[in-house]
This record gives C-alpha cells, sequence and structure tokens, in this order.
C-alpha cells in the first residue's frame, strides 16, 4: 500500500493513500464528530453520502472546507480541525439541523441515544439562531417501525441499508430542497410496501426519526390483569446484550439475572424460545433429511436447497422478491411461533385453561417479530399464538420502570417445562447456529452414530456470505450462510441460475444473525459490540450440558405426550406454516 | 424604380430620439434637390448606440456617428450629391463588437441538413484530428487556452489529458446539455441551430481520451433541440462520422441522448451522471472526479454544449489563432444571453475581455425607457451583480470571480433603478433554495434560512443582527455545501450586501424599500394639493381603503390598504404616490 | 447517402455541395430563424405565408431554409433574404403585412425597406 504522510492539528502521520481524513485523524487520536456518516466495513455497508456537513476540516490550499468523512488523505496534506472557522461552521450546521428539528426531546423513543443530541450537547448549543418553516410530514405507524420524518436529519444511513446492503428498496430520497425527505414508493404506508421489517434502518438512524413501535405499556396492562396468565419467552440473542442496557461490557451474557428480572417484573412463568428453538431443529432437521433422502434417491418434485425459516424479515423478503422459489424454505415455523402454538395448547392443557385466558410475550432482539406476531396465519380464532412481542430495548425500559435494580439481581432458572434448552439452541442466535444446531442432529440420524466434536467451526464466521462442507459419513453436505438481505439475494440468484449445489442455506437478515437484530440495544456503528454478543452466545452454549436438540428431555417428553413424532399430523398443525406470494409493489 | 444608393437610418431605441428628424430632414433635402434615386430607409440597431444615432450609406459603406438632425444637409449636399465623404462624421472603427465563433453557423445553415454544415467546413477538423495523434489533439486544445464554457472554466485540454491518463476498458465522453440558468438559453440556441458543431466536437475529444461513446445529456424540456440533435446524429451515422472505423482511422465511436427531467443540479457534472444513471440527481463528493470514476464508475470527461461547439474551430484554425483572441487567460469568446431590462434582448457572443459597457450600451442598446443602470447579474443564480464601478472592467473568468460574481454559463440580466436589490437576491435565492437537491444540510436547510432571513429584510421586520446572521450564514454555506450549487447559493446575496449595504439599512433601519419594490415597506399616499376629487381611486380599490368627498381630496386607510397598486396606476393627476 | 471513408472523400463530397449550390446562385435564398424561440414568436407562420405569398406573385425561383437561432430574440420573428447577385438582407419584426411589403418592394423591385437589421458582428 502507498504511504503518504498528512498533518493533522499540527501532528504529522505516515498512512496509507487513499484512506479519509477522518481515518487518519483517529489513529493519531483525533475525534472529528460526525453524524451522517457511517462505516460498517465488516457488512460492507458505508454511508459517504457527506450531507451533514458536521465533519468539515480546514485543508491548506482548499478553497472551501472538507467533509472529512470522505475526503481522502494526499501526501503533504495540511488538515486542521479545530480552527474557528471549521468551528464555526460545524456549529452553524448544527444549529441548522436542530432549527429543522422538533424539539421534543424529552418524549423522543432515541432520547439518550440521539447522535444529533449528544452533538448539541458536545457544542453547547443552548439557543438555536435561526428559526423559520419546520418540516412536516405524518406520522407512519406499521406493525413494527415508526417513521416520524419530523427527525430525519438526511443522513440517508437507512437509505444506504434498506438499498444497499438489505437490497429491499424501500427507503428514498424523495422530493428537493427544504421537502426533501426519505420516503417509501408514492410515499405509502410501510405496510404498504415491500419492507420485511428487518429493523435496520432503526439500527442505523441517529435519531428519532425511525424507531420501533413500542407495546411495553401492553406489557403491563396483561399482567396486571388478575385473569390472565402471562407467560413470556426470551429469544436467545437477548441475553448476550440485554446487559449493555445496564452499562455491562458487550459480550456480558446475563441468561439469570434476565429471568430473575422477568420474574419480578411478575410474569407467571418464564420460559425460553431456545426450547423452542430445540423444537425448530427437530421439525426442520427431519424436513430437511425427509427431502435429502427422497432427493438423493432421484425424486424429481423435491427441491433443494431447504432454506431456513426462522426469521420473519427472510421470509417476508423472499415472499416478496423470489415467490417462484416458495417452496424451498423449510416449512417449520419460527421457534417465536412454535413457542406461542405449544403454549397456547400443551402448555394450556398442562394448566387445563383454554388458550384464550393465557398472553404470551415474547422478547425478541428483532423488529420484524412484531410483525410476525401479527400475521393472519398465526392465529387461532383471531387469538394470536404470539400477543406481544417487545425487543431487548423494550425489555430494558420495563425493567427500569419497575424499579428493578438489574445489577444487584440474583441469577435464576427458567421455568419448566418451557424453559428448558439445550446449547442447539442458544446459538440460534448467531449468523450460521441454526444450520449449525441442525447438523448436530441431522447428522446423528442420518448417520446413526453419535457426534462427538459438536462445533463446527467452518460454519462460524462473521463473513456475509460463506459456505462449508460437512461430511455426513461419507456424504458431502454442502451448506450455505448468509447474513444481511443482499448477500440472501446474491444466494437465491445463484440457486435461481441453477448454479449452486447446496443441499441446505442459513439465512439471517441481519448483521451477524439475530444478535445484530434491529431490537437490540444500538450498536452506533461499533461492530465489535456484536463480534462480542457472538462470543457470549458460543460461551453460553460451551457451557450447556446437552448440546444437541434432540436431546433436551423436555422436547423428548413433548413428543412422547403430545405430538408424537417429528412431522406428525400434530406437528404439521401446530408447528409447520406455508407461504404466501406477495407483490413487489 | 431602381434606387442608386440607400441612406440607412437607425431607428432603434438608443438612436430613436433623433431618428425621425434625420429621416425627414434627409428626405427634405433630397427632395430640395429633386434627387429620387436614393431611398431612405429605417434600421434596427447597429450595436453602436453609444457612439449614436447612427447613418450608414449604402454601397458606399461608409457610417456616419453621432449624427444629429443639423448634419444631415451636409450628409446630402456633400456625400450624396457630390460624392465627398464627411470625414468628421465617418465612424472609423468599423471593427465589430461581436464576434461569431460559436455561434458561425447558426441561423446560417439548415440544422437538419448535414450537407449545409460540411459545406461550411463541417467535419474537416474531425478529418484533420484524426491525422494527428490523441496526445497533439490535446495539447492544441491545452495551447488554444480553451476553458470550459458551463460556468467553472476549467482549462479544457488539461481536463482531457487527464481523461487520457486513465487505464479503462471503457470511457466516455458526456456533452452536458442541461441548460438550467434562468434566462440561459444558448446550449439550446447551438443544439438547434448548429448540432453538428457539437458532434464533431464530441468526436475529437472521443478520440483524444480514447473513449468510443458519448452521452448528451439534454432535458426532456428541449424537443426541439432534441429532433435535430437526433437528425444530425442520424445523418452523422449514414455519412459514417459515427460509428466504427470513422473515415478509415480504426476510431470508433457513437452517440446516444440521455434525457434529464430538467432539475437545475443535473447541471452539476455528478449529479448530472447519477441521473444518467438513473438514480436520484443528487451530486456526490469530489474527489473522486469523473474524469477517474464517472458514468457507470468509468473514466468520463463531461464539457457543456458551448465548449465542444469551440473545439472544431480550433482544430480547423489553429490553437494559435484562437488563443489571440481575449484576455491573457481566457481566450476566445463567449456566448451570453442578454436579458432583463435592456433595449436588445438576445444572444450575443463576444470576445472574452470585452467591457460591461460595451455588451450593454453597445450591443444591448442601452437600458429600456431611458432609466439608469443599477446591476448586471451574470451566472445566473450562482453568480453576483456587479455595478456601475464595474462597467469598465474587462470581463473574464477571473476578473467576475474577483468580483463577487462569475461567468457561469453566461446569463446576464439587466437590472435598472426600479429594481430593489434585497428583492433581486431573494428572487435568486428562492430559484436555488427550489432547485436544492436537498442532500446536504447548509444548502437543505441553510439557504431556506438564508431565504427567510432575507423576507424578514423585504417585509421590515429584520435587524442589524439579522444582518449579520445573513453574512455569517452566507459565508458558512460557501464553505461547506456539497456541490456548487449549494456553494454558489448565497452569491446574489453577498454581492448585493456588499454592493447595495445602503439598500439593506433602509430595509431594516428606516423600514422603507429605496426602489419601492418590497410590497410590504410601500405605502401609497395621496397628494392633496394633487387629488381633485374624481373618485377613479375609490373605484378601483378592492378594499374600499380609501375614503373622501366627491371634489374634495381623498385619503387612504393604511390599515386597510393591501398595496395593490390598483389606485397609482388609475389616477391621472399623479396625485397618489409610492413612500 | 454514401459513407465518407477518408479525407479526400471528404473534400470530394464538399467540392459536390459547392457545385449544386452554385445552381442556387440565380434563386432567391429567405432563410427563416425557426429555433424554438423563433417559432414561438410566429416564425412558422410567418414561414407559411411566405410560401403563400410567393405562390400568389408566381415566383417561382426561390429556396427557404429553415434556420436556428440569429440572436435576435428582441426582433423575432427573423428572415434573411438573399436576392441573386446581391447582399444577405436580414429583416426583424416581420409580420404579413411587412411581408407583402418586402415582397412587393424588396424581391420584385429591388428595393429595401425599413427594418432591416444592420450586421452588427463579425464571424469567422
Amino acid at each position: 500500500m502507498e504511504k503518504c504522510k498528512v498533518t493533522i492539528d499540527g501532528k504529522t502521520i505516515e498512512v496509507e493513500k487513499g484512506i479519509t481524513i477522518l481515518e487518519a485523524a483517529k489513529k493519531i487520536g483525533i475525534k472529528i464528530p460526525t453524524l451522517c456518516h457511517l462505516d460498517l466495513h465488516d457488512i460492507k455497508m458505508v454511508n459517504k453520502a457527506a450531507s451533514c456537513r458536521v465533519c468539515v476540516v480546514e485543508v491548506e490550499g482548499r478553497k472551501n472546507l472538507a467533509p472529512s468523512c470522505s475526503t481522502p488523505v494526499f501526501d503533504g496534506m495540511k488538515v486542521i480541525t479545530n480552527s474557528i472557522r471549521a468551528l464555526n461552521a460545524r456549529k452553524i450546521v448544527l444549529e441548522l439541523l436542530l432549527s429543522d428539528h422538533p424539539k421534543e426531546c424529552l418524549t423522543c423513543a432515541k432520547s439518550g441515544e440521539c447522535e444529533l443530541q449528544e452533538l448539541a450537547e458536545e457544542f453547547a448549543i443552548r439557543k438555536i439562531e435561526f428559526e423559520g418553516e419546520m418540516s412536516r410530514y405524518r406520522k407512519d405507524y406499521s406493525p413494527s417501525i415508526i417513521r416520524d420524518m419530523d427527525k430525519c436529519v438526511m443522513c440517508r444511513r437507512c437509505e444506504t441499508m434498506c438499498n444497499e446492503v438489505q437490497t429491499v428498496g424501500v427507503l428514498s430520497g424523495i422530493n428537493r430542497g427544504f421537502n426533501s425527505v426519505v420516503a417509501t414508493f408514492f410515499e405509502k404506508n410501510l405496510e404498504d410496501t415491500t419492507c420485511t421489517y428487518c429493523g435496520q434502518c432503526v439500527a442505523v438512524c441517529p435519531t428519532g426519526a425511525l424507531t420501533e413501535v413500542d407495546y411495553s405499556w401492553d406489557v403491563i396492562n396483561a399482567i396486571a390483569n388478575p385473569n390472565k396468565i402471562v407467560i413470556v419467552q426470551t429469544a436467545p440473542a437477548v441475553r448476550a446484550a440485554l446487559g449493555e442496557e445496564f452499562g455491562l461490557e458487550p459480550g456480558t451474557s446475563v441468561t439469570g439475572k434476565m429471568v430473575a428480572a422477568l420474574k419480578r417484573l411478575g410474569f407467571d412463568y418464564v420460559f425460553d424460545t431456545d426450547f423452542a428453538a430445540d423444537l425448530t431443529i427437530m421439525e426442520e432437521a427431519s424436513e430437511f433429511l425427509d427431502r435429502l433422502t427422497r432427493f438423493l434417491n432421484g425424486d424429481k418434485s423435491v427441491r433443494l436447497p431447504i432454506l431456513t425459516s426462522c426469521c420473519p424479515a427472510w421470509i417476508k423478503f423472499f415472499e416478496h422478491h423470489f415467490p417462484e422459489l416458495i417452496d424451498m424454505p423449510s416449512t417449520a415455523k419460527s421457534p417465536q411461533q412454535m413457542f406461542g402454538a405449544i403454549a397456547k395448547s400443551y402448555f394450556a392443557d398442562i394448566l387445563q385453561v383454554p388458550r384464550e385466558k393465557i398472553v404470551v410475550v415474547s422478547v425478541m432482539p428483532c423488529l420484524a417479530k412484531k410483525y410476525e406476531a401479527s400475521r393472519p396465519e398465526f392465529k387461532v380464532n383471531g387469538n394470536p399464538d404470539v400477543d406481544i412481542s417487545i425487543t431487548t430495548r423494550e425489555l430494558a425500559r420495563l425493567i427500569k420502570q419497575a424499579n428493578i435494580d438489574f445489577m444487584s439481581l440474583p441469577e435464576e432458572d427458567f421455568d419448566k417445562p418451557l424453559g428448558e434448552s439445550t446449547g442447539a439452541g442458544v446459538i440460534f442466535g448467531v449468523t450460521g447456529g441454526v444450520i449449525e444446531a441442525a447438523v448436530r442432529t441431522a447428522y446423528e440420524w442420518y448417520t446413526g452414530k453419535e457426534l462427538r466434536d459438536v462445533e463446527f467451526r467452518q460454519l462460524r464466521s462473521d463473513e456475509g456470505i460463506r459456505t462449508a462442507s460437512v461430511n455426513f459419513g461419507g456424504f458431502e453436505l454442502n451448506i450455505g450462510i448468509s447474513y444481511g438481505l443482499g448477500n440472501a439475494r446474491k444466494l437465491l440468484e445463484e440457486i435461481k441460475s441453477g448454479k449452486s449445489n447446496y443441499h441446505a442455506i442459513e439465512i439471517m437478515a441481519c448483521p451477524g444473525g439475530c444478535i445484530g437484530g434491529g431490537g437490540q440495544p444500538y450498536h452506533h456503528g461499533n461492530l465489535d459490540i456484536i463480534r462480542a454478543r457472538a462470543r457470549a452466545i458460543y460461551h453460553e452454549d460451551r457451557h450447556k450440558e446437552i448440546r444437541k436438540s434432540h436431546k433436551n428431555p423436555y422436547i423428548i417428553e413433548l413428543y412422547e405426550k403430545y405430538l408424537g413424532k417429528p412431522l406428525s399430523e400434530k406437528s404439521h398443525k401446530l408447528l409447520h406454516t406455508h407461504y404466501f406470494k406477495k407483490v413487489l409493489y | 424604380m431602381s434606387y442608386q444608393r440607400y441612406c440607412l437610418v437607425c431607428n432603434s431605441s438608443k438612436c430613436g430620439h433623433y431618428s425621425k428628424a434625420i429621416a425627414d430632414n434627409i428626405k427634405h433635402y433630397l427632395r430640395e434637390n429633386n434627387i429620387k434615386d436614393i431611398k431612405v430607409v429605417m434600421t434596427e440597431c447597429f450595436g453602436l448606440c453609444k457612439q449614436g444615432p447612427i447613418v450608414k450609406i449604402m454601397p458606399d459603406n461608409i457610417v456616419y456617428s453621432g449624427v444629429k438632425p443639423m448634419d444631415t444637409k451636409e450628409i446630402v449636399e456633400k456625400h450624396l450629391i457630390n460624392g465627398e465623404v464627411v470625414s468628421r462624421l465617418v465612424h472609423e472603427n468599423k471593427k465589430s463588437k461581436q464576434l461569431k465563433i460559436v455561434l458561425r453557423n447558426c441561423g446560417f445553415i439548415d440544422p437538419e441538413n448535414i450537407d449545409d454544415y460540411i459545406e461550411k467546413d463541417g467535419y474537416f477538423a474531425l478529418a484533420k484530428a484524426l491525422k494527428m495523434s490523441r496526445m497533439d489533439v490535446i495539447n492544441e486544445i491545452k495551447l488554444s487556452g480553451l476553458r470550459g464554457r458551463g460556468g467553472g472554466g476549467f482549462p479544457t485540454g488539461l481536463k482531457w489529458e487527464y481523461a487520457y491518463k486513465q487505464n479503462s476498458d471503457q470511457k466516455y465522453v458526456v456533452c452536458n446539455a442541461d441548460e438550467g440558468d434562468p434566462g440561459a438559453f444558448m446550449d439550446r440556441s447551438v443544439l438547434e441551430g448548429d448540432p453538428h458543431s457539437v458532434i464533431e466536437g464530441m468526436l475529437i475529444c472521443g478520440y483524444a481520451i480514447g473513449s468510443n461513446k458519448g452521452l448528451v445529456y439534454t432535458r426532456a424540456e428541449y424537443p426541439l433541440a432534441v429532433k435535430r440533435l437526433s437528425k444530425a446524429i442520424k445523418d452523422a451515422r449514414e455519412y459514417g462520422f459515427l460509428g466504427n472505423n470513422i473515415m478509415g482511422s480504426g476510431f470508433n465511436f457513437d452517440i446516444e441522448i440521455k434525457y434529464g427531467a430538467g432539475a437545475f443540479v443535473c447541471g452539476e457534472e455528478t449529479a448530472l451522471i447519477r441521473s444518467m444513471e438513473g438514480e436520484r440527481g443528487e451530486p456526490t463528493s469530489k474527489p473522486p472526479y469523473p474524469a477517474e470514476s464517472g458514468y457507470w464508475d468509468k473514466p468520463t470527461n463531461v464539457n457543456n454544449v458551448e465548449t465542444f461547439a469551440n473545439v472544431p474551430v480550433i482544430i480547423n484554425k489553429g490553437a494559435n489563432w484562437f488563443n489571440k483572441i481575449g484576455t491573457e487567460k481566457s481566450k476566445g469568446t463567449k456566448v451570453f444571453a442578454l436579458a432583463g431590462k435592456i433595449n436588445n434582448v438576445g444572444l450575443i457572443e463576444v470576445p472574452m475581455g470585452i467591457t460591461l459597457r460595451e455588451i450593454i450600451f453597445d450591443i444591448g442598446g442601452g437600458i429600456k425607457d431611458g432609466k439608469r443602470f443599477k446591476a448586471v447579474q451574470t451566472g445566473g443564480p450562482s453568480g453576483g451583480c456587479l455595478t456601475e464601478k464595474d462597467l469598465d472592467t474587462p470581463i473574464d473568468y477571473d476578473t467576475l470571480l474577483a468580483k463577487g460574481s462569475m461567468m457561469g454559463s453566461g446569463g446576464m440580466i439587466v437590472m435598472d433603478e426600479d429594481d430593489c436589490m434585497v428583492a433581486v437576491a431573494k428572487f435568486y435565492l428562492e430559484f436555488t433554495v427550489d432547485e436544492s437537491c436537498g442532500k446536504c444540510t447548509p444548502c437543505r436547510v441553510g439557504n431556506k434560512r438564508l431565504y427567510e432571513l432575507l423576507e424578514k429584510v423585504t417585509s421590515g421586520k429584520a435587524t442589524f443582527s439579522d444582518l449579520d446572521k445573513i453574512k455569517n450564514l452566507s459565508n458558512v454555506i460557501k464553505d461547506t455545501a456539497l456541490c456548487g450549487l449549494g456553494q454558489t447559493a448565497p452569491n446574489p446575496v453577498l454581492s448585493t450586501i456588499t454592493n447595495f449595504w445602503d439598500e439593506y439599512v433602509a430595509h431594516v433601519n428606516e423600514k422603507s424599500c429605496p426602489s419601492g419594490q418590497c410590497k410590504e415597506l410601500i405605502r401609497y399616499i395621496i397628494d392633496h394639493n394633487k387629488c381633485v376629487g374624481c373618485t377613479a381611486c375609490v373605484r378601483v380599490c378592492p378594499v374600499y381603503a380609501i375614503s373622501g368627498k366627491v371634489r374634495e381630496p381623498h385619503t387612504i386607510d393604511q390599515d386597510k390598504c393591501i398595496k395593490c397598486g390598483a389606485c397609482y396606476n388609475t389616477c391621472k393627476f399623479d396625485a397618489i404616490y409610492k413612500k | 447517402m454514401k459513407k465518407i471513408n477518408s479525407y479526400d472523400e471528404l473534400i470530394k463530397h464538399k467540392k459536390e455541395i459547392e457545385k449544386n449550390k452554385r445552381s442556387e446562385l440565380n434563386k432567391i435564398i429567405i432563410k427563416i430563424s425557426l429555433a424554438t424561440c423563433g417559432i414561438a414568436a410566429g416564425g412558422s407562420h410567418i414561414k407559411d405565408y411566405i410560401i403563400k405569398r410567393l405562390e400568389e406573385e408566381n415566383i417561382k425561383e426561390y429556396i427557404i431554409k429553415d434556420v436556428g437561432c440569429m440572436g435576435y430574440c428582441y426582433l423575432e420573428p427573423t428572415i434573411e433574404i438573399t436576392l441573386p447577385g446581391y447582399q444577405p438582407v436580414v429583416y426583424g419584426n416581420v409580420d404579413e403585412h411587412k411581408i407583402d411589403e418586402i415582397i412587393e418592394k424588396y424581391l420584385i423591385n429591388h428595393e429595401i425597406v425599413d427594418g432591416i437589421i444592420p450586421i452588427n458582428y463579425e464571424t469567422i
């Protein structure tokens, strides 16, 4: 790499040619403030719009100020980041942004997490010199996401995420000048678009323009209702991130404290989605082996690869974009929905109550889960299998509201029978985890041999698209794994063009899998946080006594007492679903 | 009957005061001398208004300037009868102020006939270039001193060389025909009047930089330009000037037309490229420049219509011919679209270095209705205004920039004493506020806030601290906006606030508009000494704000008055005045 | 049309054009400024009217050419007339009445009429 010498604020440094002023400055401890800039190069997302102009700096010999986030360094470049000219410009730019921003910080969902608020605080802006017309847009409520474009600062991160990373293409800049805003096709409601509710736009939005729909008060109401039995399930990725909301280091697993907190919140039963993840493996691995065997026996009606179906954003994505592949994903419901279905049938029977008496609350790292819970096929006579789906962030707020001192909580265990899970269920939370869990079970069923080393390292990585093969007793099983819907699109295009020879593919919509979900604590562009969460998940798996789903005694009991065997008629009724061809617009 | 001689008398606005008297006098003396084979003909402007009135004798081709009615006897007796030139009146310098290089064929040839173009040496420059080495072509353009005519004035040869040096399997030549400056229409005129000159310029550029694909980005609102350009492209293909192995040289090149929807910002080259790719027309940060990474991320050379139209002439006549025209750093000519409060509104082409005075008072025929010149806006909404004191500055890229304005694409809008300069600044800013793409904060919010501050000034609500804010905000916008549109948007504000500070102060301090243009600051008042009580004003007032008895002086109720001016226009006794 | 394959062929073609143009020398050439602005000012109508009037006057040896902008925005519609053996003359602000006058006086009697635009530029 060619090197060049740059002087920033009087300090000279040798850096690779072509990096930005911002990156070069960072190397010598100069932190230039940014707003629109977001570089998630691990997932190949770089928002280089350079539109906010907060990061402008003085470059010797240049007539105007340069945006440090997008200006490459050159040899002999002299930069001043904190001259009065740059500071005055930055302050005025901030004041301009604030002059068209609602001053509703007290009631804003992003308060405390808002990057604009932070900058305003840093710059000690006490009075906004400019005033005038304010942007006014209607709020758009969808099952998962609220768009409040009055708060949009046109950083375009959501647009980059939606179009370039996820290739969903719902959000785009429209109109001109002061009236320009990020909007949907013909300003339709999100609900009427191909939005998958993956929530990555929310995850990167610096302000309160994109936020989740908050159901925490519905949870409080349900718990307060003496006529309801309120059951909570928690997704695997939640425990790896919840601690961050209480100041713990990223990657701290807080399973026990989380269970204790949920019990103190007043839930009647605290169960685990991981249990349902084990159940998912039972059904999905069976379905896969069934398809694989028929396929290898030359049955032309069988299509491979099988695609995982745990991620609701991914499901909505292929329903819109790949309706011709609708028979390829596994018909197994996601763990959240399997849990709901079992809680309101099997567990309701145990309690001897009608399903209507039970309220199932799920705590998810995900915004699309809210939408999934609302899908009509997951209702029985209008009663949903999962009543309320909240995010990790909402749970943290519930805990705070209930005056629970999270840090001083003891570690407690999930309730039985739907709270027991294996290491296979835990790793659902991280990319490659579902397929690894499935392989652990499918291997033993297919080969009839015991699997000694359950850790399939070849399936673990933070690459957005990866392929691996697993030896199934002489038979090479080709596996594809991807996260991010743009990567999923590439794999699906390969399948469509007949170029791929995968037997099974795992797809997750979010970076790093569910641990990077749209409902997790905000990572503010630091993907190390997501990596730390992945380590926490694998750590938890490693310390589980049972690490294969089909060895979970409560799962075995569920099949013995209630379902019969995987893919039985009852299993099909409760644990499998079907998909719908959806239009693009 | 046929005439031996014609006596042409300029009857255009400036000379017009005397022209009738001059013509009548000449006719009178002709009659007196019983001369019947000389005819007096009234003409339009000679473009010598400053020296007017003008009389020209044909076919002798003698021009008399500064002719007064009393000079006519001498002209008739001395010249027309005795054939002796009246030397004291002869206008010696017959050199015209205008020089047509870009417009060399406009209005002379049939734009839809390729043979008309070839007859005027069309495609000979291409033939010549194809026999030169690519670098020689670029050096010729560099030596000519040609600079981009789209506004920025970047040396064209350097731009070509930069694109030439890029290693790429594909390069593009883009002609920016997205003319968006209000009041500028030279690119349209060239495309409508001489499309082949642009095609030939693009071909030469394509050959020089090593590109086989040209694109013309024009606006869908220019249907005739598109029609004529399409016909020209089709004809050029049939003659083999476009296509493969052009004139046996092995050079391949073809041109495609891309349509824009007319957003002003799409004239900015990076936004133009995004628009051609089918994306939202938004500029991107430079670097990378289009020459490195442009259309579909390939090296792309973008020049505007007028720049390309210059190229064939430079190749044909040589760089050393071209660089003798103009000033030290700005060579050749510039086409201007003259508009505003000027007599001869039109499209003109003048050598660089001409003064504004020559443009406005000679070619333009001076200010309409004999009013006083106040300012001229060059460079459209991105430029600034120049005033009386700048009239004698030779204009080129650098002098205009030094005066806080710019060449721009060549719009030139003249303002007279009736124009309020705060309102003018507001007018231009309104345009850029409307046309901003909304991408960067300084342009999206900053220019809007700047506009709102100006509105405060024109409505008499501003304070001195608002004027400070205007200056500071303008400078920050210039310093921080992403593209040329935003960076130059405050220019009209800054240049008017510098040149017409008193007018701003009057709006703030006295809450009055010296030009009587800012509606909210005007008061219509009836002069009781002049009012005869005819009640005409009472009848036209839409809000019943005028009261008074018949045949007695009337009064306007200022609280009710909406300043529509109906009374002012109706009064036959000049009894109503603006304050 | 045939392709021009070399510099020499271009020269040859130009000579042919010039040869063909020689036959136009004894015709009246009327150029009408018909860019967007000229058309907007009524240039097309003037063109139709000229053709109609020439037919009425039984003038046959003429060529009408649509040309681009002549630059006289303030004098549209603008036409340029070249009589055989004469210098071109430009008339601005022409209307039907002016056309009648030009045809009667200038085209038929070669007598210049009011309203001509003197050439105020140089060209290459």
